[in-house]
């Protein structure tokens, strides 16, 4: 067994994870039993970052990945996101990268900015 | 004198949400006045996601929790006031504001909601000792610097106090390329959420020293050099226990103060326990017709929670512009042991709903009991399998306990066994 605590939302229920059938107990919510399976195999997370952004009103751009993307690429979905820069207007859900580091996942605004 | 029905004073997720409620409760003259030059308070620079799960059932950015109700008061009437600093207010609801825009000017308030939030804790007001030097932040402050600003505030970092903000900050700084030394908590537990211990510390290998605190710090213009000491149970540092961390910067996250000067000078009564107002079930204040609500009242940890407790007193204060003050005999509210405070502090009993019940533990429990006491005889239990002073719990004692009982105070109290 095991044990892990849920990061799929604030309330950070106490799981226990079988290593071998990957059964979740201790969760409160279905998501936890999908969190504990993944945590053993294949750990992810959503990041979250800013890129450079021209306009008038702000200089950075919020962004996140729309996906939780492998732990172990982080630094080079990071990489990516340090070479980026993005151009009002911008939208909420914009793509800035498609498919960041090879990860299935993109890279989107995360506000809105008119100008 | 300029006239609004509904004053909010604070555009962050608070102000915001108390808007949206009374708008839908009818009230049609709304104003909200923010400081900043933009709204959606701190969630702007919290661009971290976790946001959102109870209230919109996905999970969110800051800016884009924020940004939803920006959104929703776009289809409304409701005026959002910003660069806009609220000098003063009096207990007959009257504010003095001053804006590049309008300049001075006094507003009379039909109703007023209170949703100021809250500000850090800082060096000062935990008297760290060594040099005065560059280099020394509050979390809040460096966050401010990278996400809205756009500049880094160090490369090698400690970090004290294991609240949120600072665990955020240990991930955020790590991604960008610095190198997070050590998070070191002055209390044998942290005051984070668990979920941001995993995935912000562990996550990359950051130790916290639980026990630990900053005892010295060292360098001449900038920082050059932390010492941090185990501490006894007293909280007193240990002669001989020092370790000393190479780095430029050092982070505070070591609580948050809810931000009352204006409640103060209109008057209205202060909870030592929260900071924040005496409020009743509806978040009223002691002043009839001031409501307070988010983390002026009590500091949170999911912005979920300030919206549910911001549309309960938007609705309030719709409720009072139709239909005038509330009347019903007062019944207090204390916090018993194990408890530090409530939130309510007093309601009123011929409530029509349950009452909803908000606080924080005093250490954590496992397998305990939430009971609440009118004198020695218990009118309600509620079992937690696990209870820690960094997340808020709540209960909602239905309303027909609430019937007989003596006329109060009552006490809400932790029992183990």
């Amino acid at each position: 067994m095991k044990e892990l605590i849920c990061i799929t939302c604030p309330k950070g229920c106490h799981l226990k994870v079988d290593e071998e059938t990957f059964a979740v107990t201790g969760n409160s919510c279905p998501r936890g039993a999908v969190y504990g399976a993944n945590e053993l195999r294949n750990p992810v997370r959503v990041i979250t970052s800013t890129v450079r952004l021209e306009s008038e009103t702000f200089r950075r751009l919020p962004v996140k990945t729309d996906r939780a993307v492998p732990k172990a690429k982080m630094f080079e979905v990071m990489d990516e996101i340090a070479r980026v820069r993005a151009h009002a207007p911008v939208k909420v859900g914009d793509i800035l990268i498609a498919n960041v580091a090879g990860t299935d996942g993109n890279v989107v605004a995360t506000r809105t900015v008119e100008k | 004198m300029t006239k609004a029905d509904l004053v909010i004073i604070g555009g962050g997720p608070a102000g915001l949400a108390a808007a949206l409620s009374a708008w839908e409760a009818g009230v049609r003259d709304i104003l909200i006045l923010e400081r900043d030059h933009q709204a959606g308070g701190i969630l702007n620079q919290c661009i971290h996601n976790g946001f959102g799960l109870h209230y919109f059932k996905e999970e969110l950015t800051g800016p884009e929790y924020a940004g939803r109700f920006i959104e929703m008061l776009r289809d409304t009437a409701v005026r959002v006031r910003t660069d806009t600093m609220v000098l003063d207010l009096t207990g007959e609801r009257v504010l003095h504001t001053v804006s590049p825009e309008y300049g001075y000017e006094a507003i009379q308030a039909g109703a007023i909601v209170l949703a100021m939030g809250c500000r850090e804790r800082t060096r000062g007001a935990i008297s760290i000792p060594g040099a005065r030097c560059s280099g020394i932040f509050t979390a809040g402050a460096a966050q401010r610097f990278l996400n809205i600003e756009g500049y880094m505030v160090g490369r090698r970092v400690v970090i004290l106090g294991s609240g949120d903000i600072g665990l955020i900050m240990a991930r955020r700084m790590t991604l960008e390329g610095a190198k997070v030394l050590a998070c070191v908590e002055l209390l044998p537990y942290s005051g984070g959420l668990n979920r941001n211990i995993v995935q912000c510390l562990n996550d990359f290998d950051i130790p916290l020293y639980l026990s630990h605190t900053v005892t010295d710090i060292r360098g001449k213009d900038r920082v050059e050099r932390i010492v941090v000491s185990k501490v006894d149970e007293n909280r007193r540092p240990i002669p001989g226990t020092e370790m000393t961390f190479d780095c430029d910067t050092l982070l505070l996250s070591v609580g948050l103060l809810p931000e009352n000067e204006l409640s103060r000078q209109a008057g209205v009564e202060i909870d030592p326990h929260t900071s924040g107002p005496v409020v009743w079930e509806n978040c009223e204040t002691s002043i009839p017709g001031v409501f307070a609500c988010g983390n002026v009242l009590h500091v949170h940890d999911l912005v979920d929670y300030v919206t549910a407790e911001s549309m309960r007193a938007g609705k309030a204060a719709a409720d009072f512009l139709q239909s005038g003050e509330k009347t019903g005999e007062a019944v207090e509210l204390k916090p018993g042991p194990g408890v530090g405070y409530t939130v309510p502090q007093r309601f009123r009993r011929d409530l029509a709903d349950k009452l909803q019940v908000f606080f924080r533990v005093r250490q954590i429990y496992h397998d305990a009991f939430i009971a609440v006491y009118d004198g020695e005889r218990r009118i309600a239990r509620f079992k937690r399998e696990h209870m820690a002073p960094g997340e808020m719990e709540n209960i909602a004692i239905p309303a027909m306990f609430l019937k007989n009982i003596t006329g109060g105070p009552l006490t809400v109290r932790i029992e183990e066994e």
